[in-house]
């Protein structure tokens, strides 16, 4: 039941758990304890909201960065990695293959507080090579979940 | 003056589903949980090949039976699931929708005189199609306490020195009956008995929840005396693609052909294309919609269950059907007034048969959050007809 509930979950965590109790043909209590276990386990990292902040009166930039790194002897990209990721300010950190190495995504109110976050304090860092700042101009899907989508039924009302 | 019309077609009674259908319509407001077929769209990976098959100019009509690889595909389909092995060239014939393979099945086979049996509840194109063919239906009435079963005394007690044909409707539209290995083995004994064929509509054969399907054409000495239907429809959610096909004994399918390539000429060719995509990469689709609709059937059974409606446990299609008898009302009575008082069609049994009065088909393919909003409604009905 564990990928169920997690694949569930993934797309709808409100669901509340008399609920997925029934759906899934098991107690109440059997699912408290399974939540609470994949939390324990860190399989389940925390549950976020979706949200489009163009429909609201907040100004949002989201700005993906590509990194060019020079990995640390012993320690690979971790150690850099891990100097970018705690900065508040970062929202995902990936390592990538191919033309550069670390994806840095970050959101800030503007333009310009993204440009201070990379010229003072992400390019100054020691070992990192070069950096591509990308702004996102207009979000289509996130997270699987289509921005904005009229969902309508277009089946017949009765049939056969 | 000449009698414009057919005696035959006009005798056909309407289905009682068009006549629920006008009511409903006028209703701008209204949940609907009547509806037949998928809530999912088509996968997009099927799709994009239809889109393709297009892009590449591949519109032209198709071989009758249907195109080569689709009909392999068919084929290898039916082997890795029942293990049963047809052969492509001369077993198979690609369908617009289920549908078409139940008539030309009956029209293939049926002389005046020939009895078809029919269990019902069951989905309405049976008995209409098979007076067309010229065949006198036999009816059988399932049982509520046998699940909705055919059970080898019924199917005994119905047979006659004309029975041709049984109609094997399972999983059932609109019960959710299902018929499992061993309730097969003793139908497959009687037809064997009796030299009698199957018709086996096995359309939801996909969306079962209760172990796997299970194939009559899979029983011992049954495949020479089956004509399998299934098709894209309810598996892949594909509906709106027409796209069936029937497998069958050579002698059978050539004749099937025969009418079809004179009626049809062939399947819708993009839809075609579409379908190999969807034999090929779509199990995955298959098993993600299934869990969501065995997730909906077990909220939907505990509602009931919790508001203690009689309802069996269906585990198989996309249906549930709730008896509605403590009521004191007539299916189509109920769904009117559940209609006009709080604004949730369902559909009345007796749409599928006499056996189905009593009954309303309660359809899950719809989200778990509408599923819900309506089951609110349903006990607010409920309850105030219990205390009035």
């Amino acid at each position: 039941m564990r990928e169920e509930l997690l694949s569930l979950i993934e797309k709808n965590s409100r669901i509340d758990t008399k609920d997925l109790a029934v759906m899934l043909g098991k107690s109440e209590l059997d699912i408290i304890n399974e939540l609470q276990k994949l939390e324990d386990e860190k399989i389940i990292c925390g549950y976020h909201t979706l949200i489009n902040w163009e429909k609201t009166s907040l100004d949002k930039v989201t700005a993906l960065i590509e990194v060019k790194v020079t990995p640390q002897r012993g320690q690979g990209f971790d150690r850099i990695a891990s100097r970018i990721f705690n900065y508040p300010e970062v929202r995902d950190v990936y390592l990538i293959s191919g033309g550069f190495d670390l994806l840095v995504t970050l959101e800030e109110k503007s333009l310009k507080e993204i440009a201070r976050f990379v010229s003072e304090k992400l390019s100054t860092l020691d070992s990192i090579l070069s950096t591509a700042t990308h702004f996102i101009l207009k979000k289509y899907k996130d997270h699987g979940t289509i921005i904005d989508e009229q969902i309508k039924d277009e089946r017949e009302i009765i049939t056969p | 003056m000449k009698n414009l019309l057919s005696e035959k077609v006009v005798g056909i009674k309407p289905s009682g589903i068009r006549k629920f259908f006008d009511i409903v319509s006028e209703m701008k407001d209204a949940i609907s949980l009547g509806v037949g077929e998928p809530d999912f769209d088509t996968a997009w990976h099927i799709r994009d090949e239809g889109i393709y098959a297009l892009e590449k100019g591949k519109t032209f009509y198709t071989s009758n039976a249907g195109l080569k690889e689709l009909r392999q595909e068919i084929c290898n389909y039916i082997n890795r699931t029942q293990e049963v092995a047809y052969d492509p060239i001369s077993e198979v014939i690609v369908t617009v929708g289920g549908s078409e393979g139940i008539d030309l099945c009956f029209r293939a086979m049926i002389n005046s005189g020939d009895e078809v049996i029919i269990p019902q509840p069951s989905y309405v194109s049976y008995e209409p199609c098979a007076i067309l063919s010229g065949a006198t239906p036999v009816i059988i009435n399932l049982k509520p306490e046998n699940s909705f079963k055919l059970t080898p005394e019924e199917l005994k007690k119905a047979i006659t020195k004309n029975t041709k044909l049984l109609v094997l409707p399972f999983p059932n539209n609109p019960t959710g009956a299902i018929m499992e290995k061993e309730d097969l083995k003793e139908i497959a004994d009687i037809c064997i008995e009796n030299d009698i064929y199957v018709l086996a509509d096995e359309i939801y054969g996909e969306l079962t929840y209760k172990g796997k399907h299970v194939s009559i054409a899979s029983i011992d000495g049954m495949k020479d005396r089956t004509i399998l239907i299934n098709g894209f429809s309810k598996a892949y959610a594909m509906t709106g693609w027409r796209l069936g096909y029937a497998c069958g004994p050579k002698d059978i399918i050539r004749q099937m052909t025969k009418i079809h390539q004179f009626a049809i000429m062939c399947a819708p060719t993009t839809s075609q294309y579409a379908a190999i995509e969807a034999l090929k990469n779509g199990d995955d689709d298959i098993k993600m919609m299934r869990e969501a609709y065995n997730q909906r059937r077990r909220f939907l059974i505990n509602a009931f269950n919790d508001m203690h409606i009689d309802c069996f446990e269906p585990f198989g299609a996309f249906y549930v059907f709730p008896c509605i008898k403590e009521f004191g009302m007539t299916s189509e009575e109920f769904a009117t007034k559940f209609l006009t008082e709080e604004r949730v069609a369902v559909v009345p049994g007796n749409a599928f048969g006499e056996s189905g009065e009593g009954f309303v088909r309660i359809s899950y393919a719809y989200s778990v959050d509408s599923l819900k909003i309506a089951m609110e409604r349903f006990k607010n009905f409920i309850t105030k007809l219990r205390n009035s």
